[in-house]
């Protein structure tokens, strides 16, 4: 087929290519920095959180009267929880990764109030909760018990020693030096010192949008606030059966504090990234959306031309030309107008994704996602208009030889 | 004239009822998508006080660490220290100010059949609730002699006075909470100000809180504090008044300033103030303390999210998309009507004429695609709150201003759409096609 015929054909009569080369080109835009913004989320979405969050699960203990001891309770409640068949280990803790809420603090590798500080988020734990959490520890010891301390209202020192994630360990200690921050000193507050007991692979802060959200430090110590968060690690498959009867089993316990928030890791990561699958769904939507607008365009302006060139499509099957030919023609036609509509697109994608990673700050796209879509808008084009190239294959070389 | 021709329209519609259903859908899709984001965007962005909204002040004092400035110059934080707070609200020349905090508590139901729950409150003073113009069902706030006898007093809200005391009036009667009895001054109406500028660190669309009791009485008791807390200085020392003398941020401080007058007074008030506190050895950088009415504060926030202002952006391509659509299937249907207007032309009529005949009929599938758009819209809403959860549920909703945009837009763009078609139909020479038939 040659596109010479086609082209200047087309110029007599641009108005309708343009429109749908402006189209085309204007769909391109939207659907590359949408697929650009879905590709960002998706990839922070897939971050792992490096504890177990299949089996995990954890609920708040809150004391209401003067009848509650907590450091008591506390106790009681950790030995009768992993006492519980069912479950692997527990611990208290004061947050949850990806939760949206929890404790961060500033270390520095030496004392004082003018020095550097990285910012970490703090888990207080104790030595089972390596275990609970699921993490993996890559250098130096877990705590010891003979390593916890009680933190209260009264008497908020920090203990000696602590277990920092390897992202802390490289931001502390630089990128080459981390495997040898174990036995080093951190100081907290400007000037409690604690040692670097072992590194932990990883486990992720409460934030999922902080940039530091791998920094974090693990504390030995227990807390009496008035309310404790216990985590809970079941065994596989039991964790469904297991919250219930932990509900139960605390609230009966002792009556002088009430449970709630009761939670599973699952849940906690689906709400703390609600907010970007739901931005997902929407852009996918509208991307669906925009394709069958731009596709219903192009078949309806085509069934138009077709219509109007009735005559002349008869005139050529008069002259010989097959059913072939005249199909092959409209679709020649639409990847003509096409090509110069994604041409067009790829430059307003460029300029589009430019002013939105300036006024959004957001992540330039990938640059192969220009020929990608240029190919899916170009087949749709095709698939579009065959339709109506089949009605004019289908016109009878007869109509030449009326008046319309 | 004007009925004549939307008879025309219609029949010419009627003509080729796909080629107008596509119209139709295209507009009306168009504009689904844009009235859909523009709801959200409308309701992130709207004033939760339009009566008040420019003499109600956020008051922010830079009270932080001297630092490196960002980008921007100096940062001051979004909440205020104890110390700063209780200065400003005794001496401050302002008509009404208010230090508040996000607090929580256990309530025990009374007969102990219901189990205890917590409830969000907040630590309030007297002059909250005419600052901020709270309806009241039942009794009022409290007196300022119940701050200044950090007087155990409370105002429920009206979801939790149902619960507690069924809906009736409560004033009078006492609620325990965390083992402390307050006695109930005051209920309130329905009261649901989008968004909640008075903490919009804690969450810009939260509910508001369901109780509020004086800030004396909580700091005195040492009742817990559930807001943001920012220090950058280690607490010198344990307990509530080492707690309380550092240089730690979680308190929100707003000022009522009636004029301009009032609102130089108070700025000069506020330097004055940090000047005193920099003898002291308090507040190590420049001077930079800053007063924003409800809406600049809004704006300097960012309240509306940037998520949204994208969706805006792509769902007003989107609409460009329609209309570009909506162009040419326009142009095919007047082109195809090209013998009609030849033959009305031939019989004088003249282009007014035809320019005005061709834009109502654009304007009818403008119509057409503005209610279908609504439709759509309706839909679009409800997908946005099943996706987006409790964080969108009081937020959108379609109210009457918002409907007269759907339509009225959906017909400017069909209108604006029209022009060049119609434009085209004006051209047709009266003796083009008569020749050939």
């Amino acid at each position: 087929m040659q596109f010479g015929p086609i082209w200047r054909a087309l110029m007599r009569n641009k108005t309708g290519a343009v429109l749908i080369a402006l189209q085309m080109a204007v769909t391109m835009a939207i659907m590359v920095n949408a697929i650009s913004i879905i590709q960002t989320r998706a990839e922070s979405m897939s971050r792992p959180s490096g504890v177990n969050e299949v089996d995990t699960f954890y609920l708040s203990s809150i004391g209401f009267n003067d009848n509650f001891n907590e450091q008591v309770a506390v106790m009681e409640d950790l030995a009768a929880l992993r006492a519980m068949p069912g479950v692997v280990n527990a611990v208290q803790t004061n947050s949850v990764p990806l939760s949206g809420g929890g404790w961060s603090m500033s270390l520095a590798t030496e004392a004082g109030s003018d020095v550097d500080t990285t910012g970490t988020a703090i888990y207080f734990v104790d030595e089972h909760g390596i275990e609970t959490y699921d993490l993996k520890l890559v250098a130096g010891e877990n705590f010891a018990a003979t390593d916890m301390t009680w933190r209260t209202p009264e008497d908020s020192t920090w203990p000696g020693t602590a277990l920092i994630t390897i992202e802390l360990a490289k931001a502390l200690f630089g990128d080459d030096n981390w495997q040898e921050a174990v036995g080093q000193t951190i100081y907290i507050e400007e000037t409690q010192p604690m040692t670097v007991k072992g590194i932990v692979e990883r486990m992720q802060a409460a934030w999922n949008g902080w940039d530091g959200v791998e920094r974090t430090t693990l504390v030995p110590q227990n807390t009496a606030y008035g309310g404790s968060r216990y985590i809970i690690r079941a065994e596989p498959g039991q964790r469904d059966t297991l919250m219930p009867q932990v509900e139960e089993m605390l609230a009966a316990s002792n009556r002088d504090r009430l449970i709630r928030g009761l939670n599973t890791m699952e849940e906690t990561r689906e709400r703390s990234y609600q907010g970007d699958s739901s931005m997902i769904k929407l852009l996918l939507f509208t991307i669906g959306l925009l394709l069958l607008v731009t596709a219903l365009g192009i078949v309806g302006l085509a069934s138009f031309s077709v219509s109007r060139r009735t005559k002349q499509i008869g005139t050529r099957r008069a002259l010989g030309a097959s059913k072939a030919d005249i199909a092959r023609y409209f679709l020649s036609e639409n990847l003509l107008i096409s090509g110069v509509g994604v041409v067009l697109g790829a430059g307003l994608t460029i300029g589009l994704n430019i002013w939105m990673v300036d006024a959004f700050d957001l992540d330039s796209m990938n640059a192969l996602l220009i020929p990608m879509a240029m190919a899916v808008l170009l087949v749709v084009g095709q698939l579009a208009v065959l339709g109506p190239a089949r009605r004019a294959a289908s016109v009878p070389p007869a109509v030449a030889t009326r008046t319309i | 004239m004007f009925n004549y021709y939307l008879k025309l329209g219609w029949l010419s519609i009627r003509t080729n009822p796909w080629l107008s259903l596509l119209m139709v859908a295209a507009i009306g899709t168009g504009i689904g998508a844009c009235m859909t984001i523009l709801t959200v965007n409308h309701a992130m962005s709207s004033n939760p006080i339009p009566q008040k909204s420019e003499v109600l002040f956020h008051v922010q004092l830079d009270s932080w660490e001297a630092g490196e400035p960002g980008p921007d110059g100096y940062n001051p934080p979004d909440q205020m220290t104890y110390r700063d707070a209780i200065a400003l609200q005794e001496e401050a020349p302002a008509f009404r100010s208010v230090a508040n905090n996000r607090s929580g508590l256990v309530l025990e139901p009374e007969g102990g059949d219901e189990n205890p729950y917590t409830v969000d409150i907040r630590n309030t003073w007297a002059d909250f609730f005419p600052m901020f113009d709270l309806p009241f069902l039942y009794g009022s706030g409290w007196d300022e002699s119940a701050d200044e006898n950090r007087e155990a007093v409370v105002v429920l809200s009206r979801e939790l006075n149902d619960r507690v005391f069924g809906g009736e009036n409560s004033v009078g009667r006492t609620v325990r909470m965390s083992g402390i009895n307050f006695r109930v001054v005051g209920v309130i109406d329905e009261w649901l100000p989008v968004p909640k500028y008075y903490d919009v660190t804690n969450g810009a669309f939260n509910l508001p809180e369901e109780a509020f009791i004086p800030f004396t009485f909580a700091i005195e008791q040492d009742l817990p504090r559930n807001g943001n807390t920012n220090c950058w200085k280690p607490v010198d020392g344990e307990g509530r008044d080492a707690f309380l003398n550092s240089e730690c941020a979680w308190i929100q401080f707003w000022a009522e300033l009636r004029n301009e007058e009032e609102e130089a007074a108070y700025m000069s008030w506020l330097n004055a103030y940090v000047e005193e506190q920099k003898v002291l050895g308090r507040f190590p950088r420049p001077l930079n303390n800053r007063l924003n009415d409800v809406m600049e504060w809004m704006e300097d926030r960012q309240v509306v999210e940037d998520d949204a202002q994208v969706m805006l952006g792509l769902s007003f391509l989107f609409l460009v998309v329609c209309l570009l659509n909506t162009i040419g299937l326009l142009l095919a249907k007047f082109m195809r009507k090209t013998g009609d207007i030849s033959v009305r032309r031939a019989l004088g009529a003249r282009r007014s004429d035809l320019f005005l005949q061709h834009m109502i009929e654009a304007g009818l599938i403008g119509l057409g695609g503005g209610v279908l758009g609504l439709g759509l819209t309706w839909l679009g809403l409800r997908g946005i709150e099943v996706l987006f959860g409790d964080f969108v549920e009081h937020l959108v909703h379609l109210d009457w201003q918002m409907m007269l945009t759907a339509i009225a837009l959906a017909i400017v763009s069909a209108l604006v759409a029209g022009l060049y078609p119609t434009w085209r139909a004006m051209q047709i020479m009266p003796a083009s096609q008569l020749k050939t038939q």
